[in-house]
């Protein structure tokens, strides 16, 4: 299993990374144009409100494009961007299936993996 | 204020070196610095403007100031990854017009390949970065980046490997021609397809190489231009646009290229089908696709077609790229492509590159850089040079 490198949390970030601890996915929302963010920042980056705050994602989203690396390391592994059902890409990885199988446009639902000595990160799996 | 006409470029030099195991990235630096100045037919007591990027070791302009032994009265050192040095010759066009500076000195140097760096392998730029907990944790490395954009690019557009796979073929054709490029053997659509995959859906053969190395130019006023005796090469446009992820709201499949691109043909007062040769950011032949399609060569989703059957090699296709090999066969100093590509348009413009792939009377040519990441970040940059 490849080592999965720990976020390097900070005092912005933290509350996401709690949340994953609890197995809950967090994204920004921002009260001044309404709208979500990902990654997340204090700071709205499309309306500059810092009337921004967390909410809980439903956790379901489809995938917008995926690679599987299949050099450079102990075994391949799938990076992909996820569009959540609250219309954000996150960038993540497709994990617990068939790598050879996946495709855009796939319905993927979260499930949160261990880090390398850090806090859980929010991963995805094949919904169906 | 436009930049349109206030600066040449009167020197570049590309070192010869694509392994630099014997040599520090300063001295390399200085070597590039020595090479172009040569070149220009000026003298480093000439030169009181300096420009680096990250890739220059310390703080700096600060740290090869000092080492060159530079008097400078200005300097840059805007870091946008590879296409930074485009930036560069932007900024020094810039400074020259507001009387900062006379002749500007760029440099670019690297050796990761004598460090073991790889696309496969994640880069680490340091603490604080915002983006890095959201992406360090899955792996994301240089290579699965670029493919990601290549998989959505396939599943918009229908692009194929096959058609990836011509950008490959057609610098290769070039690269036989450069004795310093690191593979000169001319490769088939299949063998591209048949090299192992890295990220799908790109091959190794879709990868840029790494090479140690650099490169270097000289921006220049025109009274300066006017009394050297080098075939004249003028800036006549130049355009910036970084691009990321947009909080999410993603579109991986358009570069910063659409405005880039978009500003210097505006500044030029040209268009794209007035250029004769292009320089064209190539560290995945995706890269190449999409920056065409952005800079309006061929409409978005069709880049995949206007690539295919050798559309981009020089004596037959419709737009000559890349005739030194690009980073695809010949060099990619310090893992940034972007100094290589104003080089070659140079070459180019002034009749200088090799004749199996010389552009018939080039007067017109583009250089296109692209630093960063496709797949998550990055900044475009484009300039529009004619030889007078």
């Amino acid at each position: 299993m490849r080592k999965i490198p720990p976020p390097a949390v900070n005092a912005e970030n933290q509350p996401f990374f709690e949340a994953a601890a609890r197995g809950v996915l967090y994204v920004k929302f921002c009260n001044g144009c309404g709208s979500f963010h990902h990654y997340p920042r204090a700071i709205c980056p499309f309306c500059a409100s810092d009337r921004t705050e967390w909410r809980e994602a439903r956790g379901t989203g489809t995938i917008y494009a995926c690679s599987v690396l299949r050099r450079g390391g102990p075994e391949p592994y799938c990076i992909a961007y996820v569009t959540l059902d609250e219309g954000v890409s996150m960038l993540t990885n497709i994990v617990d299936c068939d790598l050879d199988a996946l495709k855009i446009g796939r319905k993927v639902k979260v499930v949160f993996k261990p880090t390398d000595g850090g806090p859980p990160v929010p991963m995805f799996t094949p919904a169906e | 204020m436009t930049i349109k006409g206030k600066a040449y470029l009167v020197g570049a030099y590309e070192h010869p070196t694509r392994k630099a195991a014997d040599r520090s990235v300063a001295q390399l630096h200085a070597e590039v610095a020595q090479g172009a100045l040569a070149d220009a037919g000026l003298s480093k007591e000439d030169v009181d403007g300096y420009f680096c990027a990250g890739d220059a070791p310390g703080l700096g302009p600060l740290s090869m100031v000092d080492y060159m032994g530079l008097k400078v009265r200005q300097v840059d050192s805007t870091e946008t990854g590879g296409s930074s040095y485009l930036i560069h010759v932007a900024h020094a066009a810039e400074a020259i017009a507001a009387g900062k500076c006379d002749v500007a000195l760029v440099t670019l140097a690297g050796r990761p390949r004598s460090e073991g760096s790889s696309g496969t392998q994640p880069r680490v730029w340091g603490a604080n970065l915002p983006d890095a907990p959201f992406e360090a944790p899955y792996g994301l490395v240089t290579a699965n980046s670029y493919a990601m954009v290549a998989a959505r690019h396939m599943h918009e557009f229908g692009t194929t490997s096959e058609q990836l796979a011509w950008v490959k073929v057609a610098a290769s054709h070039h690269a036989r021609h450069n004795p310093h490029a690191m593979l000169r053997e001319v490769v088939t659509v299949k063998d591209v397809l048949d090299s192992p995959m890295i990220a799908d859906p790109l091959h190794r053969l879709d990868c840029c190489v790494v090479s140690d190395g650099g490169g270097a130019v000289i921006v220049a006023r025109p009274e300066v231009a006017k009394r050297l005796k080098r075939p004249r090469v003028r800036l006549l446009g130049a355009g910036e646009s970084p691009k990321g992820q947009n909080g999410g709201r993603l579109s991986l499949t358009t570069s910063g290229a659409a405005r880039s691109g978009k500003a210097a043909f505006e500044e030029a007062g040209v268009k794209p089908a007035d250029i004769r040769y292009a320089s064209i950011y190539d560290s995945f032949t995706i890269t190449v696709v999409v920056q065409l399609e952005d800079l309006g060569f061929c409409e978005k989703g069709k880049g995949g077609r206007f690539v295919a059957d050798g559309n981009l090699i020089s004596g037959s296709g419709r737009l000559p790229f890349n005739t030194d090999g690009g980073g695809l066969c010949n060099n990619h100093p310090g893992n940034r492509g972007g100094m290589t590509k104003v080089i070659e348009a140079v070459r180019q413009l002034r009749g200088e590159a090799h004749p199996a792939v010389q552009v018939k009377d080039c007067a017109l040519a583009l250089a296109q850089g692209t630093g960063g990441q496709l797949g998550t970040r990055h900044a475009s940059a484009t300039l529009i040079l004619e030889r007078e």
